[in-house]
């Protein structure tokens, strides 16, 4: 069964979960894992038999503001983590992108989700990815078991780190019930350079050359022409006392864009612009295209673009990360562009993702970057240590995984 | 003490058909099997524990590594990796039935990108070396263990190595970017590189700080970081401990984040003192570190409200420093104190890490639980992240001091773990905490983790003997005879 046809379990706590995988490896019925469903879009398409949902495990466990510390149920809603933080002048300082744009999808994401799919965004050059910031979790493996690995304190290296390998697993190891992650306090100000009329290389030029200053950005991207009423755009964030931010703005403007044109950004102005970084927005229309994700050694970005653009000529891309992370949308037709695409990052170094297609195409091509054989062997051998029966998510990374 | 598994007299009978083995892998430079040169090998910077190493190979490629380890899987022989063997877990510990891998000869600095900001390094290349080799265009690498002028980036992803400068860019695992690494049975992988995230499960995140365990790795890919326009560090002194700890939690609470943040007892701060001469304040209950950085006007803003809020929790001294010089000293003193306390008393260092908010209740229960046993502690840590490093002194030659400086080492560690925190923050659990697996995790948890281990190292082959008690290895996970 497919889609909302299926059976949904809503366990209320972590026993029940406990009991209704259990319950589900021995009658050898696999489950689909759900928050609200938001990103139920990214990876291959799965076919099971339920959907668990972790939308009965909600509300904040702890927060304990003068550790930089919150714990948090799977299922609930990112929103109300960030609000709760909020509250306290705290943010998750990985920035999590928001799919609802790109896929279409409705509901409100959840926190548990966020860990799962290792949901990062473009403070991740500054900040780490998800998977950095988080610290702890609890999970029921398939094997009906609760585990935990982690804590609540910063600094852990006590035994194997499970939470990293759970954190981008999209759920095929283990159902999550309880999330704990380390956050840090929210900037007094925040502003963001503009650069107009820039190329691509001149652009991802600039972005390093700002990456490699004392100044410290916590955002670098690069717009093209194209991808909204604006002409080429060139962004540099920095956060920050608000005095050491305008000097350091002044920096940047002398080091990477002198003779250019220039503007300041501040405010929701500037909020708004690296929300529709973050969440891909320029790509999301016409939906009926594929998106890509792909990452590179950052200077390497232009020259994998132009290789890609010379044999998918509707190709359109915009980078983050500083040139290291190009989204790019192609036509969804045939294999989506996926032999071209993967054959360029081979080239320059990286992987690409295929992150929105329609279903057959996500059946057919390989939505993640295939792996080497010794790779593949062990992401097996770590599948069935967590999930020997393969109750959950089948087949949502690799047809084994 | 600590016990290690019985050695495998089959192994131990078939030295010389093994030695053999391994001369026709590697050149005889890097073999070593003499009984006196073995015995540099026999500890770490664990040294109450010692054994006396089959063999030890020291290879010079990946490649030589590769061969080494197929040979030694096939012939069933434990391997213990090592770096630097600067381990206060005893992680480099070998056992009489095992052949040490040191990755030591293999120092190169494969390639510098600064554009990309990553460095590539062979294993062996040390900690400090890294940062060396980027120095002249002002960029540095960030993980900074006390030991790293000895220690080998090799070793710091077997460990996830901390540092005093984590509180802002991170420990190993957020700073590695990719490794090349060899599996038991020889076959070569590369995990990550000069790019993000790489999709799939995350082998990266689960090698750095496996102890050993799941691969030897022989290249690292790390990132490499611009400096700050400046950085400069500040030294407060308070009464007593408590008052330093509620400034520590107080400088947090009003939403600063220093580089570093590094706390220092009245014992601590005098065996420091006495071997850097950094100008400690001598007599002062405690000391904090607190470095911040930025251009000259942002350090001034962020340590006037430092100095506010450590006047509110009754600061006696303050005192900045003026110079690069006098910012080095201060270092100095702070990263020198495992050496220095080691001149003054033989010690045990914990490595236990708890929630900041523990601190004042915790240091108390510190004083007490060793005041218990009739011992004395120094306390020297990174205090931000609340990452405790007590030093139980006790003298070596004295078995039951031995064994009591052991037993109050167990104690504030299970404290820790009731506080909330964790066994150990940076230095790993090695052969030292690997008994008091259960205070932290259950069965259900530590058999997840070896079935993990079992998917790398079936046979149990490497490290065998650390991070994961001895009993309740139930099959499929052998006990090592």
């Amino acid at each position: 069964m497919r889609g909302t046809e299926r059976e949904i379990l809503t366990p209320s706590s972590e026993e029940e979960a406990a009991s209704a995988v259990a319950t589900a490896a021995a009658a050898g019925r696999r489950l689909a894992i759900r928050g609200a469903g938001t990103r139920a879009g990214l990876g291959r398409p799965v076919v099971a038999d339920a959907t668990l949902s972790a939308s009965g495990l909600s509300g904040i466990v702890f927060h304990a503001p003068s550790e930089m510390v919150i714990c948090a149920k799977a299922g609930t809603p990112l929103a109300e983590v960030e609000a709760a933080l909020a509250q306290h002048g705290q943010f998750l300082t990985f920035e999590p992108m928001d799919h609802r744009a790109l896929l279409a999808s409705t509901g409100a994401p959840t926190i548990g989700a966020v860990a799962s799919a290792n949901v990062s965004g473009p403070r991740r050059i500054a900040g780490g990815a998800a998977r950095d910031s988080l610290i702890g979790v609890r999970l029921v493996n398939g094997r009906g078991e609760i585990v935990k690995s982690g804590g609540r304190v910063m600094k852990n290296v006590t035994g194997l780190d499970l939470v990293k390998l759970v954190s981008g697993a999209y759920g095929t190891l283990g159902f999550l019930t309880e999330v704990t992650f380390k956050v840090l306090p929210k900037s007094e100000a925040i502003a963001t350079l503009v650069i107009h009329g820039l190329d691509d290389g001149a652009a991802i030029a600039a972005l390093s050359a700002a990456l490699g200053s004392p100044y410290e950005p916590t955002g670098a991207a690069h717009l093209p022409a194209g991808m909204d009423w604006s002409g080429a755009r060139t962004l540099v964030r920095v956060e920050g006392f608000a005095d050491s931010v305008t000097y350091r703005l002044d920096a940047l403007t002398k080091l990477v864009a002198a003779g250019r044109r220039t503007e300041r950004v501040d405010g929701t102005d500037s909020e708004a612009l690296w929300r529709h970084v973050r969440d891909a927005t320029y790509l999301a229309d016409p939906h009926s295209d594929a998106v890509w994700r792909l990452s590179t050694a950052p200077t390497r970005g232009p020259e994998l673009t132009a290789a890609i653009a010379r044999q998918l000529p509707g190709a359109r891309w915009f980078y983050d990360w500083g040139g290291g992370l190009v989204w790019l949308s192609t036509l969804a037709a045939g294999d989506a562009g996926a032999a071209v695409i993967r054959a360029a990052t081979a080239t320059a170094g990286g992987h690409a993702t295929l992150v929105r297609a329609p279903e057959a195409v996500r059946a057919a091509v390989p939505v993640f970057q295939p792996l080497d054989a010794v790779s593949m062997r062990l992401t097996n051998g770590i599948k069935a240590s967590f999930d020997p029966r393969g109750v959950f998510e089948p087949g949502r990374m690799y047809p084994s995984a | 003490m600590i016990p290690f598994p019985a050695p495998d007299k089959d192994i131990l009978a078939r030295r010389a058909e093994i030695v053999a083995g391994l001369s026709r892998l590697v050149p005889p430079a890097a073999l070593i099997t003499s009984e006196n040169e073995r015995r540099a090998y026999d500890t770490d910077a664990l040294t109450a524990y010692r054994r006396l190493p089959l063999a030890v190979v020291l290879p010079r490629t990946t490649e030589e590594v590769a061969a080494v380890l197929s040979f030694l899987h096939q012939e069933k022989v434990p391997v213990v990796a090592r770096g630097s063997g600067t381990s206060l877990a005893g992680g480099a510990i070998p056992q009489e039935d095992a052949v040490v891998v040191g990755i030591g000869k293999m120092t190169k600095i494969l390639e510098v990108d600064f554009a990309n900001r990553f460095a590539r390094v062979q294993a062996g290349v040390t900690n400090l070396a890294i940062t060396d080799a980027v120095r002249h265009e002002d960029f540095f690498y960030a993980p900074d263990p006390s030991s790293q002028l000895a220690c080998t980036i090799g070793g710091n992803v077997a460990m996830n190595s901390g540092g005093a400068h984590c509180l802002k860019h991170g420990v190993t695992t957020n700073n590695l970017l990719g490794v090349r690494m060899v599996l038991i049975d020889g076959s070569i992988v590369d995990i990550g590189g000069p790019h993000l995230d790489a999709p799939g499960y995350d082998l990266l995140g689960l090698v750095c700080g496996s102890e050993g365990q799941l691969g030897i790795v022989t290249e690292a890919t790390v990132r490499i970081l611009r400096h700050a326009e400046g950085a400069r560090p500040v030294l407060l002194a308070f009464p007593d401990s408590v008052k330093a700890g509620a400034a520590v939690a107080g400088i947090i609470a009003a939403g600063m984040v220093p580089v570093a943040l590094e706390f220092m007892d009245q014992e601590a701060v005098a065996i420091c003192e006495a071997f850097s001469h950094a100008g400690y304040p001598l007599g002062a209950g405690a000391m904090l570190i607190v470095e911040v950085e930025g251009s000259e006007s942002e350090m001034e803003a962020q340590l006037a409200r430092i100095v506010a809020i450590a006047g509110e929790h009754g600061v006696e001294t303050v005192r900045e420093s003026k110079s690069a010089l006098e910012t080095a000293l201060i270092w100095k003193g702070r990263k020198s104190a495992f050496g220095a306390t080691g001149r003054v008393a033989d010690y045990i260092c914990m490595d236990g890490t708890i929630p900041t908010g523990q601190l004042p209740l915790v240091l108390r229960r510190i004083g007490e639980i060793v005041a218990s046993y009739g011992l004395r502690v120094a306390n020297v840590f990174h205090a931000g992240d609340g990452n405790l490093h007590p030093l139980v002194l006790y003298n070596a030659n004295d078995a039951q001091q031995s064994h009591d400086a052991e037993e109050a080492g167990n104690d504030i560690l299970r404290l820790c773990v009731e506080v909330g925190g964790c066994l150990t923050g940076e230095h790993g659990v090695g052969i030292e905490k690997r008994d008091l697996m259960g205070v932290q995790f259950s069965r259900v948890d530590l058999d997840q983790q070896m079935r993990v281990r079992a998917v790398f190292d079936p046979a149990w082959l490497l490290n065998p003997a650390k991070v994961f008690p001895l009993e309740g290895r139930t099959p499929p996970f052998p006990v090592a005879a």
